[in-house]
């Protein structure tokens, strides 16, 4: 069936206008903020076919193209159109830049309303609770009581985690795709490599680097060991082996062997694409990020009355199962009507944006007895 | 893990009370629990480890986790479900004796399954063939088996009595029929209901 998406954009909303600014979790104040975000199918008479879709680190606004001559697919465009897994026919997807992003959000690039300059590093520290609590905002600008469901994976998988506890009234299901309760020592630590590379660049210059050269090298070496996280030893193998390039390399340590040039042609990609100090605010996010922080793991979903649907990758070793088995254990102490799948996969954490099929079928089929009213009870 | 007998799932159905919590260990594509939630209005869990049986089971709307019921226990607390179900997978799982005592202690009620490996027609097979027994109960040839464990209904029974496990009700099955005679010859499935 074919279904032409109504013409779309990016759209812009605006909240927390001084002297009514956000309160940041550090009790900081933040305001204006803007969201960037994106609609592709139609919200219903009753307002109940609404999804709201997070992105990871580094995604964006724009999850799908936004019409059928859209030039630009989204990130998660396999996921999202008429009859895919997320049914535009059937669903309103809406997907946000985060607080914090530097993809039309309000972020560290933004113009500070103070100074009339770019924040740079005064930009106030934000935490997946101030990312939730700004997608709130928009979700209730947008007129939406309750949110047929929050998809995410990776850090949008946090956030998913983050709506199920502080707002467990605003949605009727949860699906956190390949994440964790709490970030840990392994993941602050390849986190804190990335920021490093950054803060090592001279053209870093504290954060201030605006109108100047951007500290473009530091932020590819993050971003290549992002990359190697994100894949496993058996894709690596599959993708790369030990191939060379074929023509001659200008000096002895330039890169030579196929996996060499994959990581630079992703570093200097996304250089283009993304600010370096929203690289590091979103990274620190992600590493404050503690569900459990002081709480039982017991307490932490109790009362909760939406279907959960929790998904996994064998092969994932930044964000291993034994994780997602913990969300699961939270899930089950608390008495939440939760589901479990671990996706046998080969392609390790990338493996949330690649398996399509398997996906497809799991959050299609679940959200589909979410809309009919159907679960165990 | 997706052996299901109309006559086994009938007797299970007889057993769990209206309204009762269940948890179905090795609940295959969610048959019997889509059932339970339908007539007897269960709210009910399941484990299972089978890829397409999980889909099927989200499919329908069940919650299932996807994990080895040797170790997926640990998480429910003490006496967490009225039943727990454990049809045609305690002969399959590593460590049974640990599977049942867990069980026991996550649920106020066990029912458990499991085919006779000393139905005649298996001894038949071993005694004059001898070979290991295929049967319509136990269909497995001995390389591509998911039977871990090899028991018989008087071995289980023995069982229970040196653990001091009390067995409430017992039903022995060949076919689509009940047997009330020499079960351990002449039944080809034994379903046993015991007490925590």
């Amino acid at each position: 069936m074919k279904t032409i998406l109504e013409k779309n954009e990016t759209k812009y909303f605006t909240f927390a206008q001084p002297p009514d600014e956000l309160i940041l979790e550090s009790g900081e104040k933040l305001g204006p903020i803007t969201l960037a975000y994106e609609t592709y199918g139609r919200l219903n008479e009753q307002k109940s076919n609404a999804v709201l879709v997070i992105h990871a680190l580094s995604g964006d606004a724009h999850a799908a193209k936004l019409s059928e001559q859209d030039p630009t697919p989204g990130w998660w465009d396999s996921m999202i159109g008429p009859g895919k897994g997320l049914d535009t026919n059937k669903y309103f997807v809406i997907c946000s830049n985060v607080l914090g992003g530097c993809q039309g959000s309000t972020g560290p690039s933004s113009i500070n309303p103070k100074t009339g300059k770019p924040y740079g590093t005064d930009f106030p520290i934000v935490t997946m609770g101030d990312m939730v609590n700004s997608q709130r905002q928009l979700i209730d600008h947008l007129g939406i009581d309750k949110l047929l469901s929050v998809i995410g994976g990776s850090m949008g998988g946090m956030q998913a985690l983050h709506w199920m506890v502080s707002y467990p009234d605003r949605i009727r299901s949860a699906i956190p795709i390949a994440t964790t309760l709490k970030h840990t020592p392994q993941q602050i630590a390849f986190n804190e490599v990335g920021r490093q590379a950054i803060m090592a660049d001279p053209n870093w210059r504290k954060g201030h680097y605006y109108g100047s050269a951007l500290p473009a090298k530091g932020l590819a070496v993050a971003r290549m060991i992002g990359h190697i996280t994100y894949m496993s030893d058996t894709s690596m193998a599959e993708k790369f082996g030990r191939r060379v390039k074929s023509d001659k390399v200008p000096h002895k340590f330039a890169a030579e062997f196929e996996v060499e040039g994959y990581l630079s042609y992703r570093g200097d990609n996304f250089v283009k694409r993304f600010d370096a100090n929203s690289y590091l605010y979103i990274t620190k996010a992600i590493d404050y990020f503690n569900l459990l922080n002081g709480h039982s793991i017991s307490d932490i979903f109790k009362g909760l009355k939406a279907k959960v649907l929790v998904i996994a990758f064998k092969s994932d070793w930044l964000y291993p199962t034994y994780q997602s088995q913990d969300i699961v254990k939270a899930l089950k102490l608390a008495g939440v009507d939760a589901s479990y799948c671990e996706i046998n996969s080969t392609y390790g954490h990338d493996a949330f944006l690649l398996e399509v099929e398997e996906e497809t079928d799991l959050i299609k089929h679940f959200l589909n007895t979410v809309a009919n009213g159907k679960n165990g009870d | 893990m997706t052996h299901s007998n109309k006559i086994e799932n009938e007797l299970i159905m007889e057993w769990i009370s209206e309204g009762s919590t269940v948890l179905d260990l090795g609940c295959g594509n969610g048959e019997l629990l889509s059932q339970l939630i339908e007539e007897k209005h269960v709210r009910a869990q399941g484990i299972e480890l089978s890829d397409e049986a999980i889909h099927r089971c989200v499919a329908r709307g069940l919650s299932v986790f996807q994990e080895d019921i040797d170790s997926g226990l640990a998480a429910y607390g003490d006496k967490s479900f009225d039943n727990v179900i454990l049809n045609q997978t305690f002969q399959q799982v590593k460590k049974p004796d640990l599977v049942l005592r867990e069980a026991l202690r996550v649920g106020k009620k066990v029912i458990v399954g499991f085919p006779n490996f000393c139905y005649i027609t298996d001894r038949f097979q071993i005694f004059f063939r001898g070979r290991v027994p295929v049967t319509p109960s136990l269909p497995y040839e001995w390389f591509d088996t998911p039977n871990l464990h090899f028991l018989s209904i008087a071995d289980f029974q023995e069982y229970c009595k040196k653990r001091d496990f009390q067995i409430e009700k017992s039903v022995f099955i060949r076919g689509n029929t009940k047997v009330r005679f020499f079960p351990n010859l002449l039944a080809e499935a034994g379903l046993f209901l015991l007490l925590s």
